[in-house]
C-alpha cells in the first residue's frame, strides 16, 4: 500500500486559502489509493499557478510551456506506456493558450488524465478574464465586463464522446479524490474539470458561490454516465445548480492501442533492429 | 550536352503524371548504371499550372544540376513555349501530334493511335526511354514496381502494352540524340532524395518518435519515417499544429524516445518557443528545417537558403545548439544520423537545414553502409535514488540524464529557471551558475564541429565558399573554371553552427579573393563568417528567385 507521506510535504507559493491546496490533497489521495508510487507517475504542466502543482509533490515532472501541457504529456505517454501521465494546469493554460491542443487531445484519446484547475480567471498574471470567466465579470483588463460567451469544456468533451468526463469541486476533497482515482483508471483520455476558487482574484465565483450550487451526481441525483443524452444535458447545467461527479463515460479504444510497439515497453529500452534497417535501405535499390 | 552528361526535362501540368514518368525514368537510368541528379520545379497546386522534372544523367558522378536541355518531353504545349529556348544542339523533343516547337526538331507522337488516353504518360515514358537506349524490359519492371500492382493485373498489362507500342514507334524515328554510355551497368545502387536520406539517417541512429504538421518541402521526411515506422518500431503523429508537434517530441524525448520534428520556415516560426524549451529543459531534439523562399508563405514549392540566421536565432533566450547543413543526399543521411547523436550527447536542440532543391533531389548512391553505426542510447549516469539531480552542475555542462519511470530516481524538468534538482528558483546567483552550465556545452559542440571541406590549391586566386545545398553547383563551377586554366579552390561548410575558425581561417587567408555563394539575398553565411571568424569575403553571390543555384548561374555572376 502506498502512503500519502511518500508524496512529501513541500512549501508552496500559493495564496493561503487557494483551491489549489485541496486539489493537491485530493490528487495525492487518489495516487495513494491507486497504489501508484512517485516514480511511476509523471506530472506534466504548462504555466500558471495551477501548473506549479508538479513541483509541490514528489513525482517525475515536466513543467513545460504555457498552454502546452497536453502535447508534452501525449509525447511522454507515447514514449513510455508504463508511465501514469497526468496533465495538470489552469483553465487559461488548457482552454485558452492550449485551446487547439485541448480539442485535438479530445479527438486523439491518448491515455492521459487531464486535471483542469478551473478558477475562471488568470491567477498568475493577476486577475484577467479566462475562457471560462462568466459574462459580465469585471477585471482590470475587462473594465466593462467580460463580453465573450464562456467556454464550456465539459460540454465540448461530452459532445466529442470523450471516454471519461467529470466535474469536481476543490471544496469537496474526498469526492474529488474519488473522481481523480476513477480518471486514472480509465484507459483513454480522462478529463476532470475542477471548480477551483481563486481567493485573490475571482471575487465572483467564491467558495460560497460554488457551495450554494454544486450537487453530487449519484448521491443527490440519479445519473447513468453511459447515457450520452443525459450527459449532454447535465454538461450545460451551470447556473443555479452545478452537477459534480462523473458526467460521461464510454470505452472507445485509446490512441495508444494502435501502436503495438508500445506493448513491448518503453521505447527507450527497445533495441534498434539493424537487420530491419538493412531491409529498409535495400528497398531503395 | 555538357561534360558528357545529358539533361532530360519532362514538363506538363500537375495531375498529368509527370512525376511518375520522371521517377520511373530516373530509376531505370540508375538501374542501367547511370548517375543521376534530379531537380523538381513545381507550382503550389494539385492540378494544372506548369511543372518540370529534370534528370541530369551521366556515366560519371554528378555534383550539380546544370542548365540546357537535351531531351524535352512535353506533356503540353506550354512546356514547349517555355523551354524550347533552353534546347542544346543535337537535342530532341517529344510531344503530341499538333504541338509545335519553333525551329527545333520535334518527334510528334500519335498518342491516341498508340494507347488509350489514360496511358498518355506511359507512352511518353516509353518513347523517351527508347530514345535514351534503355531496355524495355527494365523500364517495364520499374514501372510495375512504381504502380505497386502485380503482373497479371489489368492496369499493369495495359501499361505494358502502351510501353511496348511506344518503344516500337520510337524505334522507327530518326533523331540525333547521343546518350552517354553507361559506365557500370548492373552495379547495385540506391535512388534517394534528400528528405528520404535525412529520415533514413535518423532511423539508423534509432529515431523512435516523430511528430510533424505537413509543410512543403519538408513533408517527405515525415512520410519516409512513417512508411518504415512499423518495421523500425517508431511512434509518430501528425499533430494539430507545429507548436504541438515540437512539444510532443519534447515530451517523448524527455521520456527517453530519440525524437525529431520536421518543418519549413513558417512552421519553424511556430516551433521556436519549443526550441527554447528544449534549450532550457536540456531535452535532446532534432529539428529538420527544409527551407523555401519567404517571408511569410513566400514561394511554397521553390527553394532558398534564407533561414540560416532564423534557425540560428529562433527561440528566446540564450542556449547552445548545432546546425548541420548537408550538401548532398549522401550527406543528408549522415546528418540525420549525426544530429540524433549530437542532440543526445549535448542534451540540446540540433538542426538539419536543407532546402527544397536538395529535399526533392533524387540521386544515385552507392548502397549506404550500416556497419559501424550505433543507436543513440538515452539516459543513464548520475547519483542514485534520492541523491539524483537532473541538472547537476558538471564541467562540460552536460548533466546525467535519467529517464522517468525507468528507475526510482525522480526526473524533474522545468521551463522556469531551476535548481540542480529541477525545481523553480529565483535565486539569481544560482541562475548565473545554471546559465553558465548550459552554455558550457558550447565548448564541446565546437570541438565536435565538422570541419569544412576544401578542394583545390591552397593558395588559389579565388576561393569559392558554399554551405548546405550549394555545394554541388559551386563544385562544378570551380571545375569548369579550373579546366579553363583558372586558379580556383572551394570550401564547403556541412555544419554552419557552431563555427570553429581554427579549422579554416588560415586557409582562407592564403586565398586571393573569397567569394561566398548562397541562395539568399543578404549573404547570411558571409555575415556569420565575418562575425565569428573575422573573415570578410570580397564578394557575395546570391540567388533568391526561387530556383536552385547552377554552375552556369555562378559562372555568369562571377564574370559580370
Ligand atoms: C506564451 C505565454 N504567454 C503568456 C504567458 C503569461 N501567463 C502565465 S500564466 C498565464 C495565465 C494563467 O492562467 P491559468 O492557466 O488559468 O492558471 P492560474 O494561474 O489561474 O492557475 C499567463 C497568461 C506565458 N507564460 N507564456
Ligand atoms: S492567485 Fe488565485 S489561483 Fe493563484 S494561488 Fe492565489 S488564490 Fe490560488
Amino acid at each position: 500500500m502506498v502512503d500519502i507521506k511518500q508524496y512529501g510535504e513541500v512549501e508552496t507559493a500559493w495564496c493561503p486559502g487557494c483551491g489549489n491546496f485541496s486539489i493537491r490533497k485530493a490528487l495525492i489521495q487518489a495516487l495513494a489509493d491507486s497504489d501508484l508510487e512517485p516514480h511511476q507517475i509523471l506530472l506534466v504542466s504548462g504555466i500558471g499557478q495551477a501548473a506549479k502543482t508538479p513541483h509541490y509533490l514528489r513525482c517525475n515532472c515536466f513543467n513545460g510551456l504555457h498552454g502546452r501541457s497536453m502535447p508534452a504529456a501525449t509525447g511522454a505517454r507515447l514514449a513510455n506506456s508504463g508511465l501514469k501521465v497526468i496533465a495538470t494546469s489552469g483553465d487559461g493554460c488548457n482552454y485558452g493558450e492550449g485551446g487547439n491542443h485541448f480539442l485535438a487531445a479530445l479527438r486523439r484519446n491518448v491515455n492521459v488524465t487531464m486535471l483542469a484547475h478551473d478558477n475562471q480567471i488568470y491567477g498568475l498574471t493577476k486577475g484577467q478574464a479566462s475562457p471560462t470567466s462568466l459574462e459580465g465579470m469585471h477585471t482590470k483588463a475587462q473594465p466593462t465586463g467580460v463580453h465573450s460567451y464562456p467556454f464550456n469544456p465539459v460540454a465540448v468533451a461530452v459532445s466529442m464522446h470523450v471516454g471519461f468526463v467529470a466535474r469536481g469541486f476543490a471544496g469537496e476533497v474526498e469526492h474529488l479524490a474519488g473522481l481523480i482515482k476513477q480518471a486514472l483508471a480509465h484507459p483513454g483520455l480522462s478529463l476532470v474539470d475542477i471548480l477551483q476558487p481563486c481567493v485573490s482574484f475571482n471575487k465572483l465565483n467564491t467558495y460560497q458561490w460554488y457551495k450554494e450550487r454544486v450537487y453530487k451526481l449519484g448521491e443527490e441525483a440519479e445519473h447513468d454516465p453511459a447515457d450520452w443524452d443525459a450527459a449532454i444535458r447535465l454538461s450545460y447545467e451551470f447556473g443555479e445548480r452545478i452537477p459534480i461527479g462523473v458526467i460521461y463515460t464510454n470505452d472507445r479504444p485509446a490512441f495508444d492501442s494502435y501502436f503495438p510497439v508500445l506493448d513491448k515497453g518503453p521505447l527507450a529500452t527497445q533495441e534498434v533492429d539493424y537487420g530491419a534497417m538493412q531491409k529498409v535501405l535495400d528497398s531503395y535499390c | 550536352m555538357s561534360h558528357d552528361s545529358m539533361n532530360l526535362m519532362i514538363g506538363g501540368e500537375a495531375g498529368q503524371g509527370l512525376v511518375t514518368v520522371g521517377q520511373v525514368l530516373a530509376k531505370a537510368l540508375v538501374k542501367s548504371g547511370y548517375h543521376i541528379l534530379v531537380t523538381q520545379d513545381y507550382m503550389s497546386r494539385v492540378r494544372g499550372g506548369h511543372n518540370t522534372f529534370t534528370i541530369r544523367f551521366s556515366s560519371q558522378k554528378l555534383d550539380s544540376p546544370c542548365e540546357g536541355v537535351d531531351l524535352l518531353v512535353a506533356l503540353n504545349q506550354q512546356t514547349l513555349d517555355l523551354h524550347a529556348g533552353e534546347l542544346n544542339p543535337d537535342s530532341a523533343v517529344v510531344a503530341e501530334t499538333g504541338f509545335t516547337c519553333g525551329q527545333a526538331p520535334c518527334l510528334n507522337v500519335p498518342y491516341e493511335e498508340l494507347a488509350d488516353k489514360r496511358y498518355l504518360n506511359t507512352v511518353a515514358l516509353g518513347v523517351a526511354a527508347s530514345l535514351l537506349g534503355l531496355e524495355r524490359e527494365l523500364v517495364a519492371q520499374t514501372l510495375e514496381a512504381a504502380i505497386g500492382k502485380k503482373k497479371g493485373d489489368k492496369v499493369v498489362e495495359e501499361n505494358n502494352q502502351a510501353l511496348e507500342k511506344a518503344f516500337a514507334w520510337a524505334q522507327g524515328q530518326t533523331h540525333t540524340l547521343k546518350p552517354p554510355a553507361p559506365a557500370q551497368a548492373g552495379e547495385k545502387r540506391m535512388m534517394l532524395g534528400g528528405n528520404q536520406a535525412i529520415a533514413l539517417g535518423a532511423l539508423a541512429a534509432g529515431l523512435k518518435f516523430l511528430a510533424f504538421y505537413p509543410m512543403t518541402p519538408s513533408t517527405a521526411i515525415a512520410l519516409t519515417v512513417i512508411s518504415h515506422a512499423e518495421q523500425m518500431g517508431v511512434v509518430y503523429e501528425q499533430a494539430e499544429d507545429e507548436i504541438a508537434a515540437i512539444n510532443m517530441a519534447l515530451g517523448a524525448s524527455y521520456a527517453g524516445a530519440p525524437a525529431m520534428v520536421c518543418t519549413s520556415g513558417g512552421g519553424y516560426a511556430l516551433m521556436t518557443e519549443g526550441v527554447s524549451l528544449a534549450g532550457m529543459t536540456e531535452t535532446p531534439l532534432v529539428i529538420a528545417v527544409a527551407m523555401r523562399p519567404g517571408p511569410a508563405t513566400g514561394l511554397p514549392t521553390r527553394t532558398e537558403q534564407g533561414d540560416l540566421l532564423f534557425a540560428l536565432h529562433g527561440g528566446h533566450g540564450e542556449f547552445p545548439r548545432a546546425i548541420l547543413a548537408p550538401g548532398s543526399v549522401k550527406q543528408c543521411f549522415a546528418a540525420g544520423y549525426q544530429a540524433l547523436h549530437l542532440a543526445e550527447k549535448y542534451q540540446t536542440p540540433v538542426f538539419i537545414l536543407t532546402d527544397q532543391f536538395l529535399a526533392d533531389s533524387l540521386r544515385a548512391l552507392e548502397p549506404l553502409d550500416l556497419s559501424g553505426l550505433s543507436p543513440v542510447r538515452p539516459g543513464g549516469g548520475g547519483a542514485e535514488g534520492e541523491d539524483y539531480r537532473r541538472y547537476e552542475i558538471t564541467e562540460g555542462g552536460v548533466s546525467p540524464r535519467r529517464l522517468p519511470g525507468l528507475g526510482p530516481e525522480l526526473v524533474v524538468a522545468d521551463s522556469d529557471e531551476h535548481d540542480q534538482e529541477g525545481h523553480i528558483t529565483e535565486d539569481l546567483e544560482l541562475r548565473v551558475r545554471m546559465q553558465d552550465k548550459r552554455m558550457a556545452k558550447m565548448k564541446g559542440l565546437v570541438a565536435d564541429t565538422q570541419a569544412p571541406e576544401f578542394s583545390g590549391p591552397e593558395d588559389a586566386d579565388t576561393l569559392l565558399v558554399s554551405w548546405g545545398s550549394s555545394q554541388g553547383p559551386v563544385a562544378e563551377a570551380a571545375r569548369r573554371l579550373a579546366e579553363e586554366g583558372q586558379s580556383v579552390a572551394t570550401c564547403h561548410f556541412g555544419q554552419v553552427w557552431p563555427l570553429a575558425p581554427a579549422q579554416f581561417a588560415q586557409r582562407f587567408k592564403k586565398a586571393g579573393q573569397v567569394v561566398v555563394i548562397e541562395g539568399n539575398a543578404t549573404g547570411q553565411f558571409a555575415g556569420l563568417l565575418k562575425k565569428e571568424a573575422g573573415i570578410a569575403a570580397q564578394r557575395f553571390i546570391g540567388r533568391y528567385d526561387g530556383l536552385n543555384l547552377t554552375p552556369e548561374y555562378i559562372l555568369r555572376q562571377l564574370a559580370s
